[in-house]
């Protein structure tokens, strides 16, 4: 695969506080790849330099071999596809579309074929003359998609694009992006704080937290081999656990030894173990290798939330099994299921599931977006 | 829902009452007068009298309301060409400033204002005057003097002096509201700078324009003080045929100016209402 962008030691930072912290990144020609984190996390700020709008305050931007730092945005060949779309007011879904070659002085008649072709692409033939305050919010995404593609970019950069979108049409929409991406076979640049999103979508994952890059990998690497506390608690649900390495292949937490299919740590070395929830299984009280009370058990449609305390620990479990309050259960692992971690600056950040409500998970979600850094 | 409505209606009242005691009113007076002789019966004298009142002028005939009426336009439309050509870069300029700088520009841009015109006419006077600031800098400097005082330049001076703020700050308040991802889409698509000023910021900045030409060309089509002051009272505008009427106590034909005025500038800006909206669709101008 042919390196298309390579950001080379990028740091940024606003009025002193660092956003980007020697950020190092390789991109791929056709590929689909999330920049992923919570709001704050340099996600933004990352694409925003690539496309021309901010400069690193350290490092170089290589665009095909080239240096770019000091190219403006109106000469790069990147488009993108902003937040709350951008489109331009003034002008009808067709100008929208047409801005780009209008500038490039594109003849008419190459125009109108260009921009109905898009509009097909996009499904929104027959809207060419309305006015863009009149479409919805799915309908504008769309226009502004057709309008980011029409100079056949190299890269196309999507800042949160779906977010304003009702969990339905975000849906529809994650498919269809991929369909277009796809169809047109060019590099996408998606920035998303929502992890589902990132791992129905992407190619490749970047996890970001803090103005520094914690994992890149594909979408299964980065859920079954979370390189850290962080990403483990950031992508999924997991219960991330204090253990100790006592030799290959075997590891103790809670108060139990696991075989596991980890090595190359060192004997007695404190690590974090991280087991997710549909991994574990419900086993009667006697057979199990951890025993516990259920502490509360919330229907999800294909399977029941069981939140389990074992010594104090509360962990989750996801299970089609039907298990009552205050049973004792036992619980069995896998040596597959379980992940080792090195220890990092994340663990005993995230403790276990005694204060989890899934309600208040997703209040606090909104705030977030509205904060995005700028 | 009625209720609220109810309320809503209740909270009108004052300013229904103050628009119709003041604005109404006064305009139905205007009319009335305009079209009443001195006993108060009904004519369209006054109005026929300012398109056909002739004088002579260096010994030729000519239609003095007429020529009045279109040495006014002139001047003013010069003037609010001028304050638009000085006032969008200043606004542009402005609103995209940082906070603390804007506020200062609004500051200065304020404080003339809040003085009379007739001391900042005053001030120009004096400024301008053949023996004035102006000259005696110019003179300082070893260039020579100039004439202005008396002249057409000085009244457009002064009328751009005194008006620019109102091209200002309607232009400035839609562009400081401009959403700004607009201008970063414009630059992702292709544009320079002044593609991004010509295809996004202008048209956007039209209804702004609009009104900043309006509130610019009404003041300056009637202004009266100005003319007579800078210029030296040789340049007669239909405001100084207005007051000179309304002082001589020829109300009828005085308010048959004002009524004919209002109407030809309600025309205009009808006119230049449509031709923006044809422009700006989508936007707030329609």
């Amino acid at each position: 695969m042919k390196k298309i962008i390579e950001l080379k030691n990028i740091s940024k930072s606003f009025d002193g506080e660092t956003v980007l912290d020697s950020i190092n990144l390789d991109i791929y020609d056709n590929e689909f790849l999330t920049l992923l984190g919570p709001s704050g996390c340099g996600k933004t700020t990352t694409l925003r330099i690539i496309g021309g709008f901010e400069t690193p305050d350290e490092g170089d931007v290589i665009f095909m071999g080239e240096k770019i730092n000091d190219i403006p945005a109106h000469k790069r060949s990147v488009n993108t596809v902003f937040q709350k779309y951008a489109l331009f007011p003034h002008l009808n879904v067709f100008e929208n579309v047409a801005f780009p070659l209008r500038e490039r002085k594109v003849p008419k008649k190459e125009i109108e074929e260009k921009v109905n072709e898009m509009l097909s692409l996009v499904m929104l033939s027959g809207f060419a003359h309305r006015r863009v305050t009149s479409l919805s919010g799915g309908q504008q995404q769309r226009v502004a998609i057709a309008r980011a593609l029409i100079a056949h970019p190299k890269v196309l950069l999507l800042d949160e694009p779906l977010g304003a979108l009702d969990l339905k049409l975000r849906k529809d929409m994650q498919q269809e992006l991929k369909k277009i991406q796809k169809a047109t076979g060019i590099t996408f640049i998606f920035v998303t704080h929502d992890q589902e999103e990132a791992l129905t979508m992407s190619d490749t994952i970047v996890v970001m937290s803090e103005g520094r890059i914690q994992q890149i990998g594909t979408p299964v690497d980065i859920y079954n081999e979370p390189q850290n506390a962080f990403v483990a608690d950031f992508i999924g649900e997991s219960n991330i656990l204090d253990g100790v390495m006592l030799e290959d292949l075997r590891v103790r937490f809670s108060g139990h030894t696991f075989r596991c299919v980890d090595k190359g740590f060192a004997s007695q070395e404190p690590v974090d173990v991280v087991v997710r929830p549909e991994d574990v299984d419900i086993v009667p009280e006697a057979q199990g290798m951890l025993r516990g009370v259920v502490t509360s058990v919330t229907f999800m449609g294909v399977h029941y939330e069981v939140i389990v305390d074992i010594g104090g620990f509360k962990w989750m479990i996801q299970t089609t099994d039907f298990v009552d309050v205050d049973e004792h259960i036992g619980l069995s692992i896998d040596p597959d299921a379980i992940h080792i971690m090195k220890k990092s600056e994340y663990s005993g950040l995230y403790g276990d599931y005694s204060s989890f409500s899934n309600e208040l998970d997703e209040l606090s979600q909104p705030d977030e977006e509205e904060e995005e850094e700028e | 829902m009625t209720g609220n409505a109810k309320t809503s209606r209740g909270a009108l009242t004052p300013y229904a009452l103050w628009a119709a005691l003041f604005i109404v009113v006064p305009l139905v007076f205007v009319a009335y007068y305009a079209l009443t002789d001195n006993e108060f019966s009904f004519t369209f004298e006054n109005i026929t009298r300012f398109f056909t009142a002739t004088s002579s002028v260096d010994g030729r005939e000519v239609h003095t309301y007429l020529l009045i009426f279109w040495r006014s336009l002139k001047l003013a439309v010069i003037s609010t060409v001028i304050c638009l050509v000085l006032g969008y870069p200043l606004a542009y300029v402005m609103a995209r400033a940082s906070e603390r700088r804007q506020k200062i520009m609004m500051i200065l841009i304020m404080i003339p204002m809040w003085m009379n015109f007739l001391i900042r006419t005053y001030a120009w006077m004096t400024i301008l005057q053949d023996t004035g600031i102006l000259n005696g800098f110019l003179s300082v400097l070893g260039l020579g003097r100039v004439h202005i005082i008396g002249t057409e330049s000085a009244v457009v001076i002064g009328m751009v002096y005194d008006y620019l703020p109102y091209m200002v700050l309607p232009i400035y308040s839609i562009m400081a509201k401009m959403d700004i991802k607009l201008l970063e889409a414009a630059r992702d698509l292709g544009c320079n700078s002044v593609g991004v000023l010509r295809r996004v910021i202008f048209p956007l900045s039209l209804p702004g324009v609009l009104s900043g030409v309006t509130m610019v060309l009404i003041p300056s089509v009637s202004t009266f003080y100005i003319s007579q002051k800078l210029g030296n009272g040789k340049f007669f505008l239909i405001g100084d045929a207005i007051e000179g009427q309304y002082v001589a106590n020829n109300l009828h034909f005085a308010a048959a100016m004002a009524f004919i005025l209002m109407v030809i500038l309600l025309v205009v800006m009808a006119v230049m209402k449509r031709i923006t909206n044809h422009r700006v669709y989508g936007g707030k101008a329609a």
